[in-house]
């Protein structure tokens, strides 16, 4: 995660957000394109395609709803897998409980609306290192992060939806998701109790592939948190 | 496609309250009401408990080659997964899985 390491006061927590933000616009532009292109050619209208990246605002899940839209899946159906994808984030949203809890209820609206994985990793990396913060350093920190990231995600969902279907296949636009989330993951592997999540992760959602979409991912992940938890403890009981 | 224009627009706005109603969950209402520390402790482990079990499919079985396994994107994961460990820096870890991706793709015709 690129943290900066100077100090900064309130005023500039937004900037210092903003300039740890910046390096996902190499993430975000080419995943929103693929979003725009991939809708269009799947018969999506400008407005439907522009709806799911505005008021959804969460490329795998919208991805997800997208692949079993195309296959004509039971509208419950492609609501429930789309949904499974995002519950993910319900433990981002407890994870920045500690942090940003106090802040008032529209600062806390904000950041849920704007809560998605580059975010929220960044940020809570930046809260961890850094318990100093005040809360509304780290709002401002957060909305810093989201500042680059948003409008070009909806500008070029848009710049995709133009361009149609022109795009070239052998683009591989599709792999820049997972190399985006393998990117992330590495330095994140900073102790044993977090490479065994990791591990865990792994091998669960790999046995449990065979179960309805995010299903499998969200039991891994459960499985994996229990797991570093228990590492960390038995740990720190060793010592 | 064979849905129309009302259940497509039904499918998103379900998904956009839905989606917006996961993400405020517990910010929304548990507010700063102190958390157990068993519960912080386990979500430390989030993002390392999430993302890898949402990659590996991925990696294995990707969409674009009709889940066939796919020796030039396993490589490209390799290498952004021991460029990032290494330099500790998603950036380099992206930009060498995009450059090793792009390269075996770009050699794949020839072998």
């Amino acid at each position: 995660m690129t943290v900066s390491t100077a100090k900064a006061p309130a005023r500039n927590a937004f900037w210092a957000g903003f300039r740890d933000g910046l390096p996902f616009i190499f993430v975000v532009i080419p995943f929103s394109m693929l979003f725009g292109v991939v809708a269009t050619d799947a018969g999506l209208t400008l407005a439907q395609a522009m709806g799911f990246t505005v008021l959804v605002i969460a490329g795998a899940a919208q991805f997800a709803a997208l692949q079993m839209m195309m296959e004509n899946a039971a509208l419950p159906l492609v609501m429930l897998a789309a949904l499974a994808v995002n519950l993910r984030m319900a433990m981002y949203s407890a994870s920045l409980v500690p942090y940003l809890g106090a802040a008032p209820l529209w600062k806390r609206a904000l950041v849920a609306y704007l809560n998605f994985d580059q975010t929220y990793l960044t940020s809570i990396t930046r809260y961890e290192a850094r318990p100093e913060m005040s809360v509304s350093q780290r709002f401002l920190y957060f909305m810093g992060v989201a500042a680059p990231i948003t409008p070009l995600w909806y500008g070029m969902t848009l710049l995709g939806i133009l361009l149609g279907s022109s795009v070239p296949d052998n683009w591989a636009l599709d792999f820049i998701l997972p190399i985006t989330f393998l990117a992330m993951v590495g330095p994140m592997l900073k102790s044993l109790a977090h490479l065994a999540a990791a591990a865990v992760s792994v091998v669960v959602a790999l046995l449990l592939i065979g179960l309805p979409s995010g299903t499998g991912l969200l039991i891994a992940a459960g499985a994996a948190m229990v797991t570093g938890a228990a590492v960390e403890t038995w740990q720190e009981r060793r010592q | 496609m064979t849905y129309t224009t009302g259940e497509i627009w039904l499918t998103i706005g379900v998904l956009a309250i839905g989606t917006f109603l996961i993400r405020f969950s517990f910010l929304g209402l548990i507010g700063d009401r102190p958390m157990p520390a068993i519960v912080l402790r386990l979500l430390r482990f989030t993002p390392v408990a999430v993302l890898p079990g949402m990659v590996a499919p991925l990696v294995l079985w990707p969409a674009a080659t009709g889940g066939t396994p796919d020796p030039v994107r396993m490589i490209a994961a390799a290498a952004t997964m021991g460029i990032a460990l290494w330099t500790r820096n998603v950036l380099w870890g992206i930009i060498g899985g995009a450059a090793t991706l792009y390269a075996g793709l770009a050699i794949t015709p020839f072998l």
